[in-house]
């Protein structure tokens, strides 16, 4: 309830004001668990923007994956981050034996979240996509019949790139691609993920926002 | 809002507007039934978004000064930030497009304070000194000239030039009796786009010799004629209830706004040439982006603003 009121009254209207999205293939964005939506990842912004793309009556489902030591790392942060933002928080350092770190992932899923990763790991430099991670294959091994749809937002990380306080508005661009299906090696998926993030990024290149 | 207290031209100003996107609406609605083998959802989409333009517009005059210089304010503040999402920025500027930003708040303070001579140097004198300070305190020489250039460009163009049109609505409202205060603002914004349609209805019909292939391939000498005729025209017609113009100032208004949209229009036009896309952006279905629609206010606002300034106030 806090959250959808969260999105309705916040996010919705200053995503809509400062920076207004120009978003293409709207309709394959899931409107259903489970489902797994992949991003490039290159500003603070890129959650709240990817999650204003949601109907509000969907935003309950939809659970971000991110670095537990980053976003709980203070009480009010985590707070935000656990009960408004509603991430899946996982540690990236920590890993024991016999323990599975992508475990509460899974369970999301199985419980019908749509599920949103950043595969390229941390915040890169703008606009560019830096080596996709292996998590994502892992997780489809695991779960091979859930839908991946690949997202790729241009000018979010001018907008706020890494490392800058101060947002400055620009308009954004998002494609959204086709779902795309588990493909019975991790190799093979992972390599048919990346091809699809350069090709939505090739449609995002019309003009370099940088000189 | 106070309708009752509005001049009575202006009512029907208002009235007249919505009759005739109803017509438009009206006349889509009967092609599309009588000759179902065309496509006309562009002219469909193109009038929806008509009703929504002249909604919102409607909120901004007919509510107080306050609304309304907010409201012309955000315009502003749109068109700039779809002029910056187009154009290439420098990412050591970060700072400084923050700046540029603040400028659009304060320019629309003075108009809502009606300090004239603040409104008129703010931009061209001290934004304009400013900025390229700004730009040498971070240090980067590289695209200097560019960056400097192309940013007090678009300020100039989608800030200074469009807060013009909301200074018409802080004039001293005695001057212009017949109008009150909106009058002039309703009369150049009516005029102006009617001019865009007018020139697009005689391009299409008569339209073959073109008169700026390289910029415009769509825009022809009929098309550019017809259209500054038909605005002189209606010009001529309106200005005793909108404006306090004598019949023969209202010809050099109507040229005046046929002719400087016509340039605003093409001059957006080169610059997306320039850039390398067909619309400035998609806010507004079928029209492109805001851009695409305020081209030529850019230059009819400031410009008919200063004609009528000079005349009267």
């Amino acid at each position: 309830m806090l959250r959808t009121l969260f999105y309705l009254l916040i996010v919705k209207p200053l995503v809509l004001l400062i920076l207004g999205i120009n978003a293409r293939g709207r309709e394959y964005l899931p409107l259903s668990g489970p489902a797994i939506v992949v991003a490039n990842h290159n500003s603070h912004l890129d959650t709240m923007a990817l999650m204003s793309l949601f109907p509000l009556s969907v935003i309950d489902k939809v659970r971000p994956v991110a670095a537990a030591d980053y976003f709980l790392r203070n009480r009010l942060i985590k707070w935000f981050a656990l009960n408004i933002a509603g991430i899946i928080p996982i540690e990236r350092r920590v890993r024991e034996k016999g323990c599975d770190i992508f475990a509460p992932v899974i369970d999301a899923l199985d419980r019908g979240s749509i599920v949103i990763i950043f595969p390229e790991g941390t915040r890169g430099e703008p606009e560019t996509l830096s080596k996709l991670k292996n998590g994502i294959g892992h997780l489809l091994s695991a779960r091979p019949n859930v839908p991946v749809i690949p997202v790729f937002f241009h000018g979010l990380g001018k907008c706020l790139p890494k490392g800058e306080v101060i947002l400055v508005p620009f308009f954004v661009d998002a494609f959204i691609d086709e779902p795309l299906r588990w493909e019975g090696s991790r190799q093979r998926f992972m390599d048919t993920l990346a091809e699809r993030m350069h090709e939505l990024q090739k449609k995002a290149v019309v003009v370099d926002g940088f000189l | 809002m106070n309708w009752v207290g509005l001049p009575v031209s202006v009512q029907i100003a208002f009235m007249a507007i919505g009759g005739l996107l109803a017509v438009a609406s009206l006349v889509s609605l009967w092609l599309v039934r009588s000759k179902p083998e065309r496509n006309y959802s562009e002219l469909r989409l193109r009038i929806k978004t008509w009703w929504i333009i002249v909604g919102v517009f409607a909120v901004a005059v007919l509510f107080n000064r306050t609304v309304s210089v907010v409201v012309l304010g955000l315009v502003s503040f749109l068109a700039f930030k779809e002029y910056l999402s187009l154009v290439p920025t420098r990412r050591a500027d970060h700072r400084v497009l923050f700046w540029a930003y603040l400028a659009i708040p304060i320019q629309f303070y003075w108009v809502w304070m009606a300090w004239y001579g603040m409104f008129i140097i703010f931009i061209p004198v001290f934004v304009f000194l400013f900025l390229p300070m700004r730009m040498i305190l971070i240090g980067e020489t590289q695209g200097f000239l560019r960056a400097v250039g192309t940013l007090q460009w678009g300020l100039m163009i989608t800030v200074f030039g469009l807060s013009h049109a909301a200074f018409m609505l802080v004039l001293p409202a005695e001057i212009n009796p017949a109008g009150g205060v909106m009058g002039l603002l309703i009369y150049l914004v009516f005029l102006t786009e009617f001019n865009d349609v007018a020139q697009y209805i005689w391009g299409k019909s008569f339209g073959k010799r073109k008169i700026s292939p390289k910029v415009s391939p769509n825009k022809t000498v009929a098309g550019f004629l017809g259209g500054v005729l038909t605005t002189t025209a209606l010009a001529v017609l309106l200005a005793p209830f909108l404006t306090p113009l004598a019949q023969y100032e209202a010809v050099g208004a109507g040229l005046l706004i046929g002719l400087s949209g016509f340039v605003g229009d093409v001059t957006i036009s080169a610059l997306k040439r320039d850039i390398g896309v067909k619309d400035s952006g998609s806010l507004l279905p079928g029209h492109g982006g805001i851009l695409d629609r305020l081209d030529s206010l850019t230059y009819t606002a400031p410009l008919f603003f200063h004609y009528v300034y000079y005349l009267y106030y």
